[in-house]
């Protein structure tokens, strides 16, 4: 399947407050618990990409302008 | 492909102090995109309270001034009175806006003052430690309830949105909540149309926010959002109080 | 321009539209309503604006707003009314705005009464609210001079862009006099408000009007740049008048209407052979200590003469530093000081009547 949608995190801005992970309707955007952001925090980030709809839902809750987001 | 979804220009680079979570940097962001829509950024003042959001002059990308505590409808009618094609705004939480400044909101929107609020509502006092708020539910704890809020000692919650739509100043109120997507889209429109009511010289307009404060509540940020939602939108439900067009 | 009879309340208004006051805030409150009725009459014919607030502390943060936003800012109140307004007043000096508060002084504490009084002079003085900042403030004696320093306090504000405050005790504002409205040029070069808050256009960084400062050590330096811009005001705003200091041998110091009494005492004394000098601080902030240097060595003694129980004493021993005794003579609450009364306390200090 092909994405229809792709995210960007920008990673250092990141607070790990992890809003992103409850309003993604197709369950892909997660905080990465293997890595330690310049804030301290794990940042969000998204796996399985090619699921993205380019719904925005992610970049709408989020309170700290973390991510961009692009559609196809 | 195209960009759906980028950091608007209408908050500057500075990274907020927010604690994680917090539902302050959701609702800049949607003052913000709503000013750069209208593209009247350059042409906004917005005042500050005193409050989580005492900083806020550093965040929004257009002119600010910082008021004292629950003073910024009286800075802002200044403001206004001086520039009345100008777009003003001011930004206050629930102990600056519901507690030491309700005189000032309340004549703000007596006189119609073409201006905006945004009343952002968490039930607390955050920047100060969790003290209690006229806006605290019944039961909720705070450090100053320790043992929760009753009815006895404080009285009920206030409601905000419910008063100021008895002011026939009052053109434009609208509760909101910003605790899905969908909400915080129904809040964006919300804001943008309380901004279009004052650039049509309708009269005041305030959109009062349920905001979350995960860091006072003890709660992580996602339970912060459920805890609104069970308990804040029950007893300050969400919708339209008031339109320009009802006033009569 | 021909001499015109005006209340004083209202002559105080029309030299601040004539000093180019566009906006005006205020809150009824006696003995200065005639000054906002006033206002509220002529502003609109003037191309300003005038709002009656709904409290004091409003009114002083919608001057807060409106000199923030670029614009030449008055509001006027009487003694309770001022001590309401110190949160705004504290803020304008942190934020470093212009404007023009008025304080027709009535007796205190508390409500006080409405009868003319000058019991304000430390909360003038001393700044008022909180933190180190300080006013500039004058104290005209009459409507002539209140109309002729209107301008002038404007202008300072502006240069200074701090708070300056015109203080008339309540006969001021009640009295009538026949007054002219001078042309004259500002003795200042005001730059443009390049920094107010009108809207970037997108052609600039955003102003900012703010009077925090979380770091304390930029916090710090904006109170040393505070105390240089007052080290300014006392090397170059210090006004005062003496009158008949040549032997005197005794020296009041009296300020306002106060010292219009104070005159008539000296005359008479003068005709009883009893020679009095008088120091007249049109500036209570900066204090004109220059003045004490008139003061002849062999005075014996200062005498501050008060609507208000000795609150100026302080000042006098500071600016006299110990070089004669300083005595005091005073009337609280509304009553005014009589001419007989000051030459009956002169003559006690010089040892009675010759």
């Amino acid at each position: 399947m092909a994405a229809k949608g792709k995210v960007t995190f920008n990673e250092d801005i990141c607070k790990g407050c992890g809003l992103c992970t409850t309003a993604c309707p197709v369950k892909i955007v997660t905080l990465d618990t293997k890595k330690i952001n310049v804030k301290g925090y794990h940042p969000a980030t998204v796996i399985e990409v090619e699921k993205c709809i380019g719904c925005a839902n992610c970049a709408m809750i989020c309170p700290d302008s973390v991510i961009t987001v692009e559609r196809f | 492909m195209s960009v759906v979804f980028q950091k608007t220009k209408g908050l500057t680079d500075k990274q907020t102090h927010y604690c994680p979570g917090c539902t302050h940097g959701i609702i800049h962001r949607l003052v913000a995109e709503v000013l750069e829509e209208l593209d009247v950024l350059g042409e906004t003042i917005g005042v500050a309270p005193v409050g989580c959001s005492v900083l806020a002059y550093e965040y929004f990308n257009c002119d600010m001034q910082e008021a004292s505590h629950g003073r910024a409808p009286a800075v802002a009618t200044g403001i206004k009175r001086v520039h009345p094609d100008k777009v003003v705004f001011t930004y206050q939480g629930d102990g600056d806006l519901a507690s030491i400044g309700t005189a000032e909101i309340v004549h703000v929107a007596h006189r119609g003052e073409k201006i905006t609020t945004i009343f952002v509502n968490n039930a607390i006092y955050g920047m100060t430690g969790g003290q209690m708020a006229p806006t605290t539910l019944i039961g909720q704890k705070a450090t100053t309830a320790p043992l929760g809020r009753t009815v006895e000692h404080s009285g009920m919650p206030l409601q905000v949105s419910e008063m100021l739509s008895t002011i026939h100043g009052a053109a434009f109120v609208e509760r909101v909540s910003v605790d899905s997507p969908a909400n915080i889209r129904k809040a964006k429109k919300a804001i943008k149309e309380a901004f279009e009511c004052q650039l049509a010289g309708k009269g005041f307009s305030i959109v009062e926010v349920l905001s979350t404060c995960p860091t006072n509540w003890g709660l992580t940020p996602i339970d912060a959002l459920k805890w609104l939602q069970d308990n804040l939108i029950p007893y300050y439900p969400v919708g339209n109080f008031r339109r320009p067009e009802e006033v009569k | 321009m021909a001499k015109v009879l005006m209340k004083g309340n209202e002559a105080i208004g029309a030299a601040a539209i004539k000093a180019g006051c566009k906006y005006f805030f205020g809150y009824p409150i006696t003995p200065q309503n005639e000054l906002p009725e006033y206002m509220s009459r002529e502003m609109p014919k003037n191309g300003g604006v005038f709002l009656q607030a709904e409290s004091e502390v409003a009114a002083i943060n919608m001057v807060y707003g409106a000199a923030g936003a670029g614009a030449r800012v008055m509001t006027s109140s009487s003694s309770p009314g001022i001590a309401l307004k110190q949160e705004g007043i504290t803020y304008i000096a942190g934020a470093e705005l212009p404007c023009v508060i008025v304080n027709i002084v009535r007796g205190g504490p508390g409500l006080g009464g409405i009868q003319p009084a000058q019991s304000d002079y430390n909360q003038v003085t001393r700044g008022g609210g909180n933190g180190d900042y300080k006013l500039l403030v004058y104290a005209p004696a009459n409507l002539q001079e209140m109309v002729d320093l209107m301008q002038e306090a404007f202008d300072a504000a502006d240069y200074y862009r701090n708070p300056v405050m015109m203080v008339g005790d309540g006969m001021i504002g009640q009295m009538m006099e026949p007054i002219e409205f001078k042309e004259g040029k500002s003795r200042f070069e005001l730059p443009a408000k390049d920094w107010a808050s009108v809207g970037t256009k997108g052609k600039r960084k955003p102003n900012i009007i703010n009077s925090l400062a979380l770091d304390p050590a930029e916090l710090e330096k904006h109170n040393q740049k505070l105390q240089e811009k007052y080290d300014m005001m006392k090397a170059n705003e210090v006004k005062y008048e003496t009158y008949n200091m040549e032997n005197a041998e005794v020296v009041i110091v009296a300020y306002g209407t106060t010292s219009r009494i104070v005159r008539n005492a000296i005359i008479d004394l003068k005709e009883q052979g009893i020679h009095v000098g008088l120091i007249r601080p049109i500036t209570l902030w900066p204090f004109p200590e220059k003045a004490f240097d008139e003061v002849p060595a062999d005075c014996k003694s200062l005498l501050s003469v008060e609507m208000s129980m000795g609150q100026m004493v302080d000042d006098i021993k500071i600016a006299s530093n110990g070089r004669w005794p300083v005595s005091f003579y005073g009337r609280a609450g509304g009553m005014i000081p009589t001419p007989e009364a000051v030459m009956d306390k002169v003559k006690e200090l010089v040892g009675g009547a010759k």
